[in-house]
Protein backbone atom coordinates (compact mmCIF):
# COMPACT_ATOMS: atom_id res chain seq x y z
CA UNK A 1 0.00 0.00 0.00
CA UNK A 2 2.69 2.49 1.08
CA UNK A 3 6.23 2.05 -0.09
CA UNK A 4 9.00 4.50 0.73
CA UNK A 5 12.36 3.97 -0.86
CA UNK A 6 15.40 5.90 0.41
CA UNK A 7 13.39 9.03 1.12
CA UNK A 8 15.50 11.97 2.30
CA UNK A 9 14.62 15.59 2.97
CA UNK A 10 15.93 18.70 4.66
CA UNK A 11 14.00 21.18 6.77
CA UNK A 12 16.23 23.95 8.04
CA UNK A 13 19.07 22.23 9.92
CA UNK A 14 17.14 18.98 10.28
CA UNK A 15 17.95 16.17 7.89
CA UNK A 16 15.90 13.04 7.30
CA UNK A 17 18.32 10.26 6.40
CA UNK A 18 17.28 7.68 3.79
CA UNK A 19 14.05 6.08 5.00
CA UNK A 20 12.68 2.90 3.44
CA UNK A 21 9.41 1.51 4.68
CA UNK A 22 6.53 -0.64 3.49
CA UNK A 23 3.06 -0.62 5.02
CA UNK A 24 0.76 -3.34 3.67
CA UNK A 25 -2.91 -2.83 2.80
CA UNK A 26 -5.04 -2.88 5.93
CA UNK A 27 -2.01 -2.61 8.24
CA UNK A 28 -1.97 -0.36 11.30
CA UNK A 29 1.60 0.93 11.51
CA UNK A 30 2.62 2.94 14.56
CA UNK A 31 5.58 5.28 14.17
CA UNK A 32 7.30 6.12 17.46
CA UNK A 33 10.25 8.24 18.45
CA UNK A 34 11.28 11.15 20.61
CA UNK A 35 10.29 14.74 19.78
CA UNK A 36 12.34 16.08 16.88
CA UNK A 37 13.17 12.66 15.44
CA UNK A 38 11.41 13.46 12.14
CA UNK A 39 8.12 11.55 12.50
CA UNK A 40 5.84 14.45 11.58
CA UNK A 41 8.09 15.46 8.67
CA UNK A 42 7.94 11.93 7.29
CA UNK A 43 4.14 11.95 7.60
CA UNK A 44 3.96 15.28 5.78
CA UNK A 45 6.31 14.00 3.09
CA UNK A 46 3.99 11.06 2.44
CA UNK A 47 1.05 13.49 2.23
CA UNK A 48 3.02 15.64 -0.24
CA UNK A 49 3.05 18.62 2.10
CA UNK A 50 6.84 18.87 2.21
CA UNK A 51 9.12 18.24 -0.72
CA UNK A 52 11.52 15.32 -0.48
CA UNK A 53 15.12 15.64 -1.59
CA UNK A 54 15.56 12.16 -3.02
CA UNK A 55 13.97 8.73 -3.02
CA UNK A 56 10.48 7.66 -4.04
CA UNK A 57 7.03 7.34 -2.53
CA UNK A 58 4.45 4.90 -3.91
CA UNK A 59 0.87 4.57 -2.72
CA UNK A 60 -1.34 1.72 -3.89
CA UNK A 61 1.31 0.76 -6.44
CA UNK A 62 1.50 4.21 -8.02
CA UNK A 63 4.56 6.42 -7.79
CA UNK A 64 3.35 9.69 -6.24
CA UNK A 65 6.78 11.19 -5.50
CA UNK A 66 6.07 14.24 -7.66
CA UNK A 67 2.27 14.28 -7.27
CA UNK A 68 0.44 17.17 -5.60
CA UNK A 69 -1.19 16.30 -2.26
CA UNK A 70 -4.68 16.34 -3.79
CA UNK A 71 -3.81 13.49 -6.16
CA UNK A 72 -2.36 11.16 -3.49
CA UNK A 73 -5.61 10.10 -1.78
CA UNK A 74 -4.06 10.28 1.66
CA UNK A 75 -6.24 11.20 4.66
CA UNK A 76 -4.24 13.42 7.03
CA UNK A 77 -5.08 14.21 10.64
CA UNK A 78 -2.56 16.58 12.28
CA UNK A 79 -1.92 16.66 16.01
CA UNK A 80 -4.22 19.63 16.54
CA UNK A 81 -6.91 17.98 14.36
CA UNK A 82 -6.88 21.09 12.13
CA UNK A 83 -10.63 21.63 11.95
CA UNK A 84 -11.63 24.69 9.93
CA UNK A 85 -13.07 27.19 12.44
CA UNK A 86 -15.10 29.02 9.78
CA UNK A 87 -17.04 25.87 8.85
CA UNK A 88 -19.55 23.84 10.81
CA UNK A 89 -18.86 20.21 11.73
CA UNK A 90 -20.85 19.14 8.65
CA UNK A 91 -18.91 21.61 6.49
CA UNK A 92 -15.65 20.17 7.78
CA UNK A 93 -16.62 16.55 7.18
CA UNK A 94 -17.93 17.15 3.66
CA UNK A 95 -15.09 19.55 2.76
CA UNK A 96 -13.03 17.02 0.79
CA UNK A 97 -16.02 15.85 -1.22
CA UNK A 98 -17.24 19.38 -1.91
CA UNK A 99 -13.87 20.55 -3.24
CA UNK A 100 -14.03 17.64 -5.67
CA UNK A 101 -17.36 18.91 -6.97
CA UNK A 102 -19.88 16.89 -4.95
CA UNK A 103 -22.89 18.94 -3.85
CA UNK A 104 -23.51 19.41 -0.12
CA UNK A 105 -26.62 17.15 -0.01
CA UNK A 106 -24.97 14.31 -1.88
CA UNK A 107 -21.83 14.72 0.22
CA UNK A 108 -23.89 14.48 3.41
CA UNK A 109 -25.48 11.26 2.12
CA UNK A 110 -22.04 9.84 1.29
CA UNK A 111 -20.53 10.60 4.69
CA UNK A 112 -23.56 9.34 6.65
CA UNK A 113 -22.11 5.85 7.37
CA UNK A 114 -18.81 7.35 8.59
CA UNK A 115 -20.62 9.95 10.68
CA UNK A 116 -22.78 7.24 12.20
CA UNK A 117 -19.81 4.94 12.86
CA UNK A 118 -17.88 7.68 14.65
CA UNK A 119 -20.96 8.86 16.56
CA UNK A 120 -20.76 12.51 15.53
CA UNK A 121 -24.20 12.80 13.91
CA UNK A 122 -25.53 14.98 16.73
CA UNK A 123 -22.67 17.46 16.16
CA UNK A 124 -23.25 18.06 12.45
CA UNK A 125 -24.95 21.45 12.78
CA UNK A 126 -22.57 22.75 15.41
CA UNK A 127 -19.59 25.07 15.15
CA UNK A 128 -16.22 23.39 15.63
CA UNK A 129 -15.10 25.97 18.16
CA UNK A 130 -16.65 24.49 21.31
CA UNK A 131 -16.15 20.78 20.65
CA UNK A 132 -14.41 18.68 23.29
CA UNK A 133 -11.01 17.14 22.53
CA UNK A 134 -12.54 13.73 21.79
CA UNK A 135 -15.27 15.18 19.57
CA UNK A 136 -12.67 17.24 17.70
CA UNK A 137 -10.57 14.17 16.93
CA UNK A 138 -13.62 12.16 15.84
CA UNK A 139 -14.69 14.93 13.45
CA UNK A 140 -11.14 15.19 12.06
CA UNK A 141 -11.07 11.44 11.52
CA UNK A 142 -14.50 11.49 9.84
CA UNK A 143 -13.29 14.28 7.55
CA UNK A 144 -10.17 12.32 6.58
CA UNK A 145 -12.18 9.13 5.93
CA UNK A 146 -14.89 10.94 3.96
CA UNK A 147 -12.65 11.24 0.90
CA UNK A 148 -12.24 7.45 0.73
CA UNK A 149 -8.44 7.59 1.22
CA UNK A 150 -6.11 4.75 0.30
CA UNK A 151 -3.93 5.62 3.26
CA UNK A 152 -4.53 7.36 6.58
CA UNK A 153 -1.76 9.41 8.20
CA UNK A 154 -2.52 10.26 11.85
CA UNK A 155 0.02 12.59 13.43
CA UNK A 156 -0.31 12.15 17.19
CA UNK A 157 -4.10 12.15 17.01
CA UNK A 158 -4.65 11.44 20.72
CA UNK A 159 -1.57 13.01 22.32
CA UNK A 160 -3.40 16.15 23.39
CA UNK A 161 -6.33 14.24 24.92
CA UNK A 162 -6.87 13.41 28.57
CA UNK A 163 -6.51 9.77 29.65
CA UNK A 164 -10.22 8.82 29.74
CA UNK A 165 -10.80 10.32 26.28
CA UNK A 166 -7.69 8.59 24.98
CA UNK A 167 -9.03 5.28 26.29
CA UNK A 168 -12.25 5.97 24.41
CA UNK A 169 -10.65 7.06 21.12
CA UNK A 170 -7.96 4.38 20.76
CA UNK A 171 -10.35 1.40 20.46
CA UNK A 172 -12.51 3.49 18.13
CA UNK A 173 -9.50 4.16 15.89
CA UNK A 174 -8.81 0.45 15.80
CA UNK A 175 -12.41 -0.52 14.99
CA UNK A 176 -12.81 2.17 12.34
CA UNK A 177 -9.52 1.21 10.70
CA UNK A 178 -10.56 -2.46 10.58
CA UNK A 179 -14.04 -1.61 9.29
CA UNK A 180 -12.86 0.66 6.50
CA UNK A 181 -9.77 -1.45 5.83
CA UNK A 182 -7.57 1.56 5.17
CA UNK A 183 -3.81 1.25 5.75
CA UNK A 184 -2.86 3.58 8.58
CA UNK A 185 0.31 5.22 9.82
CA UNK A 186 -0.13 6.54 13.35
CA UNK A 187 2.50 8.70 15.06
CA UNK A 188 2.71 8.52 18.84
CA UNK A 189 5.05 8.56 21.85
CA UNK A 190 3.15 6.14 24.04
CA UNK A 191 3.93 2.46 24.33
CA UNK A 192 0.40 1.79 25.62
CA UNK A 193 -1.06 3.47 22.56
CA UNK A 194 1.16 1.40 20.29
CA UNK A 195 0.25 -1.79 22.15
CA UNK A 196 -3.45 -1.05 21.75
CA UNK A 197 -3.31 -0.26 18.04
CA UNK A 198 -0.25 -1.48 16.18
CA UNK A 199 0.16 -4.40 13.83
CA UNK A 200 3.71 -3.18 13.36
CA UNK A 201 5.84 -0.50 14.94
CA UNK A 202 8.67 1.67 13.62
CA UNK A 203 11.04 3.70 15.77
CA UNK A 204 12.66 6.89 14.55
CA UNK A 205 15.61 8.64 16.11
CA UNK A 206 17.53 11.72 14.91
CA UNK A 207 16.08 11.57 11.40
CA UNK A 208 16.57 7.83 10.90
CA UNK A 209 14.09 4.97 10.92
CA UNK A 210 16.15 2.70 13.14
CA UNK A 211 13.97 -0.41 13.46
CA UNK A 212 10.60 -1.84 12.42
CA UNK A 213 8.73 -4.95 13.56
CA UNK A 214 6.16 -6.06 16.08
CA UNK A 215 6.10 -4.25 19.39
CA UNK A 216 7.11 -7.43 21.22
CA UNK A 217 10.06 -7.99 18.84
CA UNK A 218 11.30 -4.43 19.23
CA UNK A 219 11.02 -4.56 23.01
CA UNK A 220 12.77 -7.94 23.15
CA UNK A 221 15.49 -7.22 20.59
CA UNK A 222 16.12 -3.47 20.38
CA UNK A 223 18.54 -2.66 17.57
CA UNK A 224 19.75 0.54 19.22
CA UNK A 225 19.78 2.42 22.47
CA UNK A 226 17.02 4.73 21.14
CA UNK A 227 14.67 1.76 20.79
CA UNK A 228 15.65 0.41 24.21
CA UNK A 229 14.92 3.78 25.83
CA UNK A 230 11.55 4.06 24.11
CA UNK A 231 10.50 0.46 24.73
CA UNK A 232 12.22 -0.65 27.94
CA UNK A 233 11.83 -4.26 29.01
CA UNK A 234 9.26 -4.57 31.77
CA UNK B 1 -16.77 46.11 51.12
CA UNK B 2 -14.41 43.38 50.03
CA UNK B 3 -16.99 42.29 47.44
CA UNK B 4 -17.13 45.85 46.04
CA UNK B 5 -13.37 45.93 45.74
CA UNK B 6 -13.40 42.63 43.86
CA UNK B 7 -16.10 43.85 41.49
CA UNK B 8 -14.11 46.99 40.77
CA UNK B 9 -11.06 44.89 40.11
CA UNK B 10 -13.00 42.75 37.60
CA UNK B 11 -14.33 45.79 35.79
CA UNK B 12 -10.91 47.17 34.93
CA UNK B 13 -9.54 43.71 34.04
CA UNK B 14 -6.52 43.87 36.31
CA UNK B 15 -4.61 40.62 36.58
CA UNK B 16 -5.47 38.96 39.89
CA UNK B 17 -3.20 39.99 42.72
CA UNK B 18 -1.78 43.18 41.14
CA UNK B 19 -2.03 46.54 42.89
CA UNK B 20 -2.12 50.12 41.67
CA UNK B 21 1.43 51.33 41.19
CA UNK B 22 3.11 54.36 39.60
CA UNK B 23 3.21 52.88 36.09
CA UNK B 24 -0.47 51.96 36.03
CA UNK B 25 -1.49 55.34 37.50
CA UNK B 26 0.58 57.29 34.94
CA UNK B 27 -0.41 55.20 31.93
CA UNK B 28 -4.12 55.14 32.82
CA UNK B 29 -4.09 58.89 33.52
CA UNK B 30 -2.48 59.65 30.15
CA UNK B 31 -4.98 57.36 28.42
CA UNK B 32 -7.90 59.15 30.02
CA UNK B 33 -6.41 62.59 29.25
CA UNK B 34 -5.94 61.64 25.59
CA UNK B 35 -9.48 60.28 25.31
CA UNK B 36 -10.73 63.56 26.85
CA UNK B 37 -8.74 65.60 24.30
CA UNK B 38 -10.41 63.70 21.44
CA UNK B 39 -13.88 64.14 22.97
CA UNK B 40 -13.23 67.88 23.54
CA UNK B 41 -11.98 68.35 19.96
CA UNK B 42 -15.06 66.66 18.52
CA UNK B 43 -17.39 68.37 20.96
CA UNK B 44 -15.94 71.80 20.28
CA UNK B 45 -17.03 71.59 16.65
CA UNK B 46 -20.59 70.87 17.72
CA UNK B 47 -20.30 73.59 20.36
CA UNK B 48 -19.11 76.08 17.72
CA UNK B 49 -22.17 75.41 15.59
CA UNK B 50 -24.48 75.66 18.62
CA UNK B 51 -22.96 78.95 19.88
CA UNK B 52 -23.23 80.42 16.39
CA UNK B 53 -26.94 79.58 16.40
CA UNK B 54 -26.73 76.93 13.69
CA UNK B 55 -29.95 75.04 14.39
CA UNK B 56 -30.45 71.40 13.28
CA UNK B 57 -32.60 72.75 10.43
CA UNK B 58 -29.88 75.16 9.31
CA UNK B 59 -27.32 72.37 9.65
CA UNK B 60 -29.35 70.12 7.35
CA UNK B 61 -29.80 73.03 4.93
CA UNK B 62 -26.04 73.50 4.78
CA UNK B 63 -25.52 69.80 4.14
CA UNK B 64 -28.16 69.71 1.42
CA UNK B 65 -26.57 72.50 -0.58
CA UNK B 66 -25.41 71.42 -4.03
CA UNK B 67 -21.70 72.07 -3.37
CA UNK B 68 -21.61 70.16 -0.08
CA UNK B 69 -23.70 67.25 -1.36
CA UNK B 70 -21.52 67.10 -4.48
CA UNK B 71 -18.40 66.96 -2.30
CA UNK B 72 -19.82 64.17 -0.14
CA UNK B 73 -20.96 62.22 -3.22
CA UNK B 74 -17.61 62.54 -5.01
CA UNK B 75 -15.79 61.59 -1.80
CA UNK B 76 -17.88 58.44 -1.45
CA UNK B 77 -17.59 57.45 -5.14
CA UNK B 78 -13.82 57.98 -5.32
CA UNK B 79 -13.03 56.46 -1.90
CA UNK B 80 -15.13 53.34 -2.58
CA UNK B 81 -13.49 52.94 -6.01
CA UNK B 82 -10.13 53.31 -4.27
CA UNK B 83 -11.16 50.71 -1.68
CA UNK B 84 -11.91 48.16 -4.43
CA UNK B 85 -8.58 48.86 -6.16
CA UNK B 86 -6.70 48.76 -2.86
CA UNK B 87 -8.17 45.34 -1.98
CA UNK B 88 -7.40 43.98 -5.47
CA UNK B 89 -3.73 44.94 -5.02
CA UNK B 90 -3.24 44.61 -1.25
CA UNK B 91 -4.57 41.06 -0.79
CA UNK B 92 -2.12 39.36 -3.20
CA UNK B 93 0.74 41.63 -2.13
CA UNK B 94 0.06 40.97 1.58
CA UNK B 95 -0.14 37.24 0.84
CA UNK B 96 3.18 37.29 -1.06
CA UNK B 97 4.91 39.18 1.77
CA UNK B 98 3.47 36.80 4.34
CA UNK B 99 4.16 33.49 2.62
CA UNK B 100 7.11 33.77 0.25
CA UNK B 101 10.80 34.20 0.97
CA UNK B 102 12.69 35.69 -1.98
CA UNK B 103 15.82 37.74 -2.61
CA UNK B 104 15.24 41.44 -1.98
CA UNK B 105 12.17 40.81 0.14
CA UNK B 106 13.22 43.25 2.88
CA UNK B 107 13.90 45.96 0.27
CA UNK B 108 10.46 45.45 -1.26
CA UNK B 109 8.84 45.45 2.19
CA UNK B 110 10.54 48.77 2.92
CA UNK B 111 9.35 50.22 -0.40
CA UNK B 112 5.79 49.09 0.35
CA UNK B 113 5.95 51.02 3.63
CA UNK B 114 7.29 54.23 2.07
CA UNK B 115 3.85 55.85 1.50
CA UNK B 116 3.10 55.43 5.24
CA UNK B 117 6.10 57.53 6.29
CA UNK B 118 6.05 60.06 3.41
CA UNK B 119 4.28 63.37 3.99
CA UNK B 120 1.13 62.88 1.84
CA UNK B 121 1.81 66.05 -0.14
CA UNK B 122 4.99 64.43 -1.48
CA UNK B 123 2.82 61.81 -3.18
CA UNK B 124 1.00 64.61 -5.01
CA UNK B 125 4.32 66.13 -6.03
CA UNK B 126 5.59 62.74 -7.21
CA UNK B 127 2.47 62.26 -9.34
CA UNK B 128 2.93 65.74 -10.81
CA UNK B 129 6.53 64.92 -11.66
CA UNK B 130 5.68 61.48 -13.12
CA UNK B 131 2.89 62.73 -15.40
CA UNK B 132 4.90 65.78 -16.38
CA UNK B 133 7.72 63.85 -18.04
CA UNK B 134 8.63 60.71 -20.00
CA UNK B 135 6.35 57.71 -19.83
CA UNK B 136 3.90 59.43 -17.49
CA UNK B 137 3.63 62.34 -19.92
CA UNK B 138 2.75 59.92 -22.72
CA UNK B 139 0.13 58.24 -20.55
CA UNK B 140 -1.34 61.65 -19.79
CA UNK B 141 -1.45 62.49 -23.50
CA UNK B 142 -3.05 59.11 -24.23
CA UNK B 143 -5.73 59.73 -21.62
CA UNK B 144 -6.31 63.21 -22.99
CA UNK B 145 -6.72 61.69 -26.48
CA UNK B 146 -9.47 59.46 -25.08
CA UNK B 147 -11.16 62.49 -23.55
CA UNK B 148 -9.96 61.83 -19.99
CA UNK B 149 -8.06 64.20 -17.78
CA UNK B 150 -6.12 63.61 -14.59
CA UNK B 151 -7.71 66.62 -12.91
CA UNK B 152 -10.85 64.56 -12.39
CA UNK B 153 -12.04 61.60 -10.31
CA UNK B 154 -9.20 59.61 -11.93
CA UNK B 155 -6.58 61.85 -10.31
CA UNK B 156 -8.42 61.78 -6.99
CA UNK B 157 -8.48 57.97 -7.01
CA UNK B 158 -4.75 57.87 -7.87
CA UNK B 159 -3.92 60.07 -4.87
CA UNK B 160 -6.21 58.17 -2.52
CA UNK B 161 -4.85 54.83 -3.74
CA UNK B 162 -1.20 55.75 -3.20
CA UNK B 163 -1.84 57.27 0.23
CA UNK B 164 -3.92 54.38 1.56
CA UNK B 165 -2.69 51.12 0.02
CA UNK B 166 0.31 50.62 2.31
CA UNK B 167 -1.95 50.56 5.37
CA UNK B 168 -4.06 47.84 3.79
CA UNK B 169 -1.00 45.81 2.74
CA UNK B 170 0.28 45.92 6.34
CA UNK B 171 -3.10 44.74 7.64
CA UNK B 172 -3.49 41.96 5.06
CA UNK B 173 0.04 40.70 5.69
CA UNK B 174 -0.65 40.57 9.43
CA UNK B 175 -3.91 38.69 8.78
CA UNK B 176 -2.21 36.12 6.56
CA UNK B 177 0.61 35.77 9.13
CA UNK B 178 -2.01 34.94 11.74
CA UNK B 179 -3.88 32.39 9.58
CA UNK B 180 -2.91 28.86 10.69
CA UNK B 181 -0.85 27.24 7.93
CA UNK B 182 -1.56 23.76 9.29
CA UNK B 183 -5.15 24.25 8.17
CA UNK B 184 -3.90 25.02 4.66
CA UNK B 185 -1.96 21.75 4.71
CA UNK B 186 -5.07 19.88 5.77
CA UNK B 187 -7.04 21.50 2.94
CA UNK B 188 -4.35 20.46 0.43
CA UNK B 189 -4.47 16.88 1.71
CA UNK B 190 -8.27 16.89 1.39
CA UNK B 191 -8.08 17.61 -2.32
CA UNK B 192 -7.84 21.40 -2.63
CA UNK B 193 -5.60 22.99 -5.22
CA UNK B 194 -3.34 25.81 -3.95
CA UNK B 195 -5.84 28.35 -5.33
CA UNK B 196 -8.77 26.44 -3.81
CA UNK B 197 -6.97 26.40 -0.46
CA UNK B 198 -6.45 30.15 -0.66
CA UNK B 199 -10.11 30.77 -1.55
CA UNK B 200 -11.74 28.23 0.77
CA UNK B 201 -9.45 28.36 3.81
CA UNK B 202 -6.86 31.16 3.87
CA UNK B 203 -9.18 34.01 2.86
CA UNK B 204 -11.97 33.05 5.30
CA UNK B 205 -9.42 32.68 8.11
CA UNK B 206 -7.97 36.11 7.36
CA UNK B 207 -11.34 37.72 6.56
CA UNK B 208 -11.73 39.91 9.65
CA UNK B 209 -8.25 41.38 9.30
CA UNK B 210 -8.68 41.92 5.57
CA UNK B 211 -11.96 43.78 6.03
CA UNK B 212 -10.53 45.81 8.89
CA UNK B 213 -7.52 46.71 6.71
CA UNK B 214 -9.83 47.68 3.84
CA UNK B 215 -11.89 49.91 6.09
CA UNK B 216 -8.81 51.58 7.53
CA UNK B 217 -7.57 52.19 3.98
CA UNK B 218 -10.97 53.61 2.99
CA UNK B 219 -10.96 55.94 6.02
CA UNK B 220 -7.46 57.09 5.06
CA UNK B 221 -8.52 57.59 1.42
CA UNK B 222 -11.58 59.67 2.21
CA UNK B 223 -9.44 62.05 4.27
CA UNK B 224 -6.73 62.68 1.64
CA UNK B 225 -6.09 66.39 1.21
CA UNK B 226 -2.48 67.43 0.51
CA UNK B 227 -1.89 65.35 -2.64
CA UNK B 228 -5.23 66.48 -4.07
CA UNK B 229 -4.31 70.14 -3.61
CA UNK B 230 -1.06 69.55 -5.48
CA UNK B 231 -2.12 67.10 -8.20
CA UNK B 232 -5.83 67.62 -8.84
CA UNK B 233 -6.59 71.12 -7.59
CA UNK B 234 -9.79 72.50 -6.11
CA UNK B 235 -11.99 73.05 -9.16
CA UNK B 236 -15.75 72.60 -8.68
CA UNK B 237 -15.70 69.22 -10.48
CA UNK B 238 -13.04 67.76 -8.19
CA UNK B 239 -14.19 68.93 -4.79
CA UNK B 240 -14.19 66.16 -2.23
CA UNK B 241 -14.94 66.69 1.46
CA UNK B 242 -11.43 67.71 2.59
CA UNK B 243 -10.94 70.20 -0.25
CA UNK B 244 -14.50 71.51 0.14
CA UNK B 245 -13.82 72.10 3.86
CA UNK B 246 -10.64 73.99 3.08
CA UNK B 247 -12.32 76.12 0.37
CA UNK B 248 -15.24 77.03 2.66
CA UNK B 249 -12.79 77.97 5.44
CA UNK B 250 -10.75 80.11 3.05
CA UNK B 251 -13.81 82.18 2.11
CA UNK B 252 -14.99 82.52 5.72
CA UNK B 253 -17.86 79.99 5.66
CA UNK B 254 -16.73 78.43 8.89
CA UNK B 255 -20.14 76.91 9.74
CA UNK B 256 -20.19 75.08 6.39
CA UNK B 257 -16.66 73.78 6.96
CA UNK B 258 -17.65 72.51 10.41
CA UNK B 259 -20.79 70.88 9.04
CA UNK B 260 -18.71 68.95 6.48
CA UNK B 261 -16.20 68.10 9.21
CA UNK B 262 -18.98 66.58 11.32
CA UNK B 263 -20.08 64.43 8.39
CA UNK B 264 -16.45 63.25 8.01
CA UNK B 265 -16.33 62.50 11.73
CA UNK B 266 -19.53 60.48 11.55
CA UNK B 267 -18.15 58.45 8.63
CA UNK B 268 -14.82 57.86 10.39
CA UNK B 269 -16.65 56.87 13.57
CA UNK B 270 -18.80 54.38 11.66
CA UNK B 271 -15.68 52.94 10.00
CA UNK B 272 -13.91 52.54 13.35
CA UNK B 273 -17.00 50.91 14.84
CA UNK B 274 -17.00 48.35 12.03
CA UNK B 275 -13.26 47.73 12.54
CA UNK B 276 -13.82 47.15 16.26
CA UNK B 277 -16.67 44.80 15.47
CA UNK B 278 -14.64 42.84 12.92
CA UNK B 279 -11.28 42.47 14.64
CA UNK B 280 -11.38 39.36 16.87
CA UNK B 281 -10.86 40.03 20.54
CA UNK B 282 -11.88 43.67 20.37
CA UNK B 283 -14.86 44.55 22.47
CA UNK B 284 -16.48 47.73 23.73
CA UNK B 285 -15.99 46.84 27.40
Amino acid sequence: MLRLRDVTLRAGRFRLHPVSLTVAAGDYFVLMGPTGSGKSLLVQAVCGLVRIESGSIAIDGKDVTAAEPRFRRVGYVPQTAGLFPHLSVAGNITFGLEVRGTGRRQALRKVAPIVQRLGVGHLMGRSTVNLSGGETQKVALARALACDPKLLMLDEPVSALDEPTRREICPLLNQVQRQFGVATVHVCHSREEAAALADRVGVMSAGRLVQTGSLADLAAHPAEEAVRRLLPKD
Amino acid sequence: MARDADDRSDRIHRPAGTRWHLLSVVSMSLLIVFACIIVVLIGSQVAYLVTHRVTPGAFLKILSSRAVLGGIRLSLITSLTTLVLVLIFAIPIGYALSRYRFPGRSVIETLVDVPIVLPPVVIGLALLAFFGTGLGGKVKEGLAGAGWTLTSAIGIVMCQFLVSISYCIRATKASFDAADRRLEKVALSLGCSPWGTFRRVTLPLARSGLLAGGIMAWARAIGVFGPLMVFVGTGPRVQVMPTAMWLELSVGNIEVAFAIALVSLAMAGAALAVVHWLVPGRTWT
